[in-house]
């Protein structure tokens, strides 16, 4: 008999398709059904739908429904539909002007009596919906302040079903409802962490700065108490303020786990996830919904594995994808889902199992089969992608009770990063990369990037001695550019080349 | 008899009475066989109409066609088949379908009528 459409977004990953949200009433026996690939929550709708109709004042009509979503071969989950299907529902029964609902999306779960309740994920929603060129959204009162970090988009909020009917022209009274209000957001800077905490671990500092700038992976080594923990934790802090594309796409990563988003958050994430964890924790799972791992939280910021070979080695492997490609693919039996992981790598680990070894003053209790076993848990291709291997000692005690502070703060060596980046993004300008540790070593080794032989003298007998691999020598020439851009030259001299060496290998040049 | 079956007799008399005004000419009324029975057999323009009339004095238990569900649409198809394998010269070649009359109030005569044709 007559039909209403309106639009709704499903999500896969962070992706946003645009799902048109098809009602259609005929003159049938009372049936009520939802297709278009609805999963279990989305399926019960139609009680929720029914009730909050029936409960917000509204004739349901006692007539045969049928709900389309549009294209029906997309897998849909979550109660995120509600809204756009009561609508739908309500104008093809008349009770709403049919034209009203055709060029706005809806999105949020509806309560019995008819209130709105907020929905995850509702940042990459209305993302889509801008981009698909839509010009209003309506959400739930909760996701408000989420939604309307998006630029570009009319976001109107409602407290409950009536009112957003009423919007559209429905003749209903609107009761003054109280809103259902989302979790509350915790604020992130409960401490400030920055770098002139880190007292006697000179070397160390320098190198989590060149880390920074050039966005080099890092693996740390050293005893237990080296203060590893305590230099990853504070990588954020020197790393450059995200921009507001990079912010947003963080914050939609931050939607997509439930976790509330009020505002962007210009810190890079840090994420550090237990060596307990699964590879399904770290790449993002679930049987339905893909939700965003460890790995994918960790977009456009800082990844921390403690304790890297405790790690399942399957867990470790999993990273070498998003390593590569900057995404994740999760797949699953019913969907796959591709995730962005553009994150920089810290690695953790002690020299051996006890934790001694090497370290002067202690024994070490671990034979040397368990040292090796240890070392060895790190596939070869996971330590290829590791541009700095840090030997972190522990702190004399003479250093450590002095009192004095590191000269280096946070906002110096963030300073001293951001100019870095300049300048390596003004060398790499018309290349797919901004950063020296995302350039391919041809491009190092070849043409008008190539060192002068008495600069590249003691890293090409490095290589002729077997030393280095090629693939190492290539890293070391791309930290010794970063350390170029630190140190303000134009092209790195033999100073740099040397303590690139050394931070690559420990090797003296 | 009981009150709830004089009730739902008057329905069906004003079920017939609607038909009757709109057109179709009533062949049987509470045709019965093993399988159960149907409230209306009618015919209009080359179809033969099985009616299932629904008679309720509210809608607090619900509407009335909510009481023909699947199973029930199902039973009325098998019970249309009966009939006409019974009545073979009058149901040759015309079309058969289902349909179903709902009655809203406490007196049958001023109830809402509700009719509902070709039922799926």
């Amino acid at each position: 008999m007559s039909t209403a459409r309106t639009w709704a977004v499903a999500l896969t990953g962070v992706d946003g398709h645009m799902v048109e949200v098809e009602a259609d009433l005929s003159n049938q026996t009372p049936d009520f059904k939802i297709i278009g690939l609805p999963d279990k929550s989305l399926g019960e709708a139609v009680q929720r739908v029914h009730n909050a109709c029936a409960n917000a004042g509204f004739e349901v009509p006692r007539r045969r429904l049928t709900v389309n979503l549009s294209p029906a071969s997309l897998p849909k989950h979550g109660s995120g539909f509600d809204l756009s299907i009561a609508l739908a529902t309500l104008a093809a029964g008349g009770s709403l002007p049919v034209r009203a609902i055709r060029s706005t999306v809806h999105i949020g779960e509806l309560g019995l009596d008819g209130r709105l309740r907020p929905v995850a994920g509702v940042l990459p929603a209305v993302y889509a919906a801008a981009r698909a060129g839509f010009e209003r959204v309506i959400v739930p009162h909760a996701n408000g302040a989420e939604a309307a970090l998006v630029p570009g988009i009319d976001v109107r909020t409602a407290a409950s079903l009536a009112e957003v009917a009423a919007a559209h022209g429905a003749e209903i009274a609107v009761d003054d409802v109280e809103p259902v209000l989302g979790p509350q957001a915790e604020s992130r800077t409960g401490e400030t962490l920055d770098l002139s905490d880190v007292i006697g671990q000179d070397e160390a500092v320098d190198a989590l700065i060149v880390a920074a700038a050039g966005g080099h992976h890092l693996m740390m080594s050293g005893p237990p108490g080296a203060g590893k923990t305590m230099l990853a934790r504070r990588l954020p802090g020197i790393l450059p303020p995200l921009d507001d594309e990079q912010a947003l796409e963080v914050a939609a990563i931050r939607s997509l786990s439930g976790e509330p988003v009020t505002r962007l958050d210009t810190l890079p994430p840090f994420e550090a996830p237990h060596h307990s964890a699964s590879s399904a924790a770290l790449v993002g799972g679930g049987s339905r919904v893909a939700r965003p791992g460890a790995i994918v939280r960790a977009h456009r910021g800082v990844l921390f594995l403690d304790e890297t070979p405790e790690f399942q080695r399957v867990a470790l492997d999993a990273l070498r994808q998003p390593l590569e490609s900057g995404r994740i693919e999760v797949s699953r039996a019913g969907f796959s889902a591709s995730f962005p992981a553009r994150f920089q790598l810290i690695l953790a680990m002690n020299p051996c199992p006890c934790g001694n070894y090497g370290v002067r003053g202690a024994e070490c209790t671990c034979p040397p089969m368990a040292i090796r076993r240890y070392a060895g848990r790190l596939s070869g291709p996971l330590r290829d992608r590791i541009d700095i291997d840090l030997q972190v000692a522990r702190v004399a005690a003479s250093r450590a009770t002095s009192g004095a502070r590191s000269e280096v703060t946070s906002a110096m060596a963030r300073e001293r990063v951001i100019v870095a980046r300049r300048t390596a993004a003004e060398r790499w300008s018309g290349a797919p990369w901004q950063l020296n540790g995302e350039a391919p070593g041809a491009r190092l080794r070849q043409g008008a990037m190539r060192l002068p032989p008495p600069v590249r003298a003691p890293l090409d007998r490095a290589l002729e001695r077997g030393q280095l691999t090629l693939r190492a020598y290539d890293r070391v020439l791309r930290l010794a550019w970063t350390m170029a851009d630190l140190g303000g030259l134009s092209i790195p001299g033999g100073d740099e080349l040397g303590r690139a060496l050394f931070l690559k290998k420990g090797l003296l040049a | 008899m009981a009150a709830k079956d004089d009730f739902g007799r008057a329905g069906e008399q004003r079920a017939v009475e609607h038909l009757t005004a709109h057109g179709y000419a009533i062949l049987d009324r509470n045709w019965r066989c093993s399988q159960g029975e149907i409230d209306i057999v009618a015919h209009r323009d080359g179809t033969l109409c099985f009616v299932e009339v629904k008679t309720r004095r509210s809608e607090r238990f619900g509407h009335p066609f909510e009481a023909i569900d699947e199973r029930k649409r199902r039973r009325l198809w098998r019970l249309a088949f009966a009939w006409v394998q019974e009545h073979p010269e009058q149901a040759r070649r015309r079309d058969v379908r289902i349909e179903a009359v709902g009655l809203i109030g406490a007196d049958a005569a001023t109830a809402r009528l509700e009719h509902l044709e070709d039922l799926r």
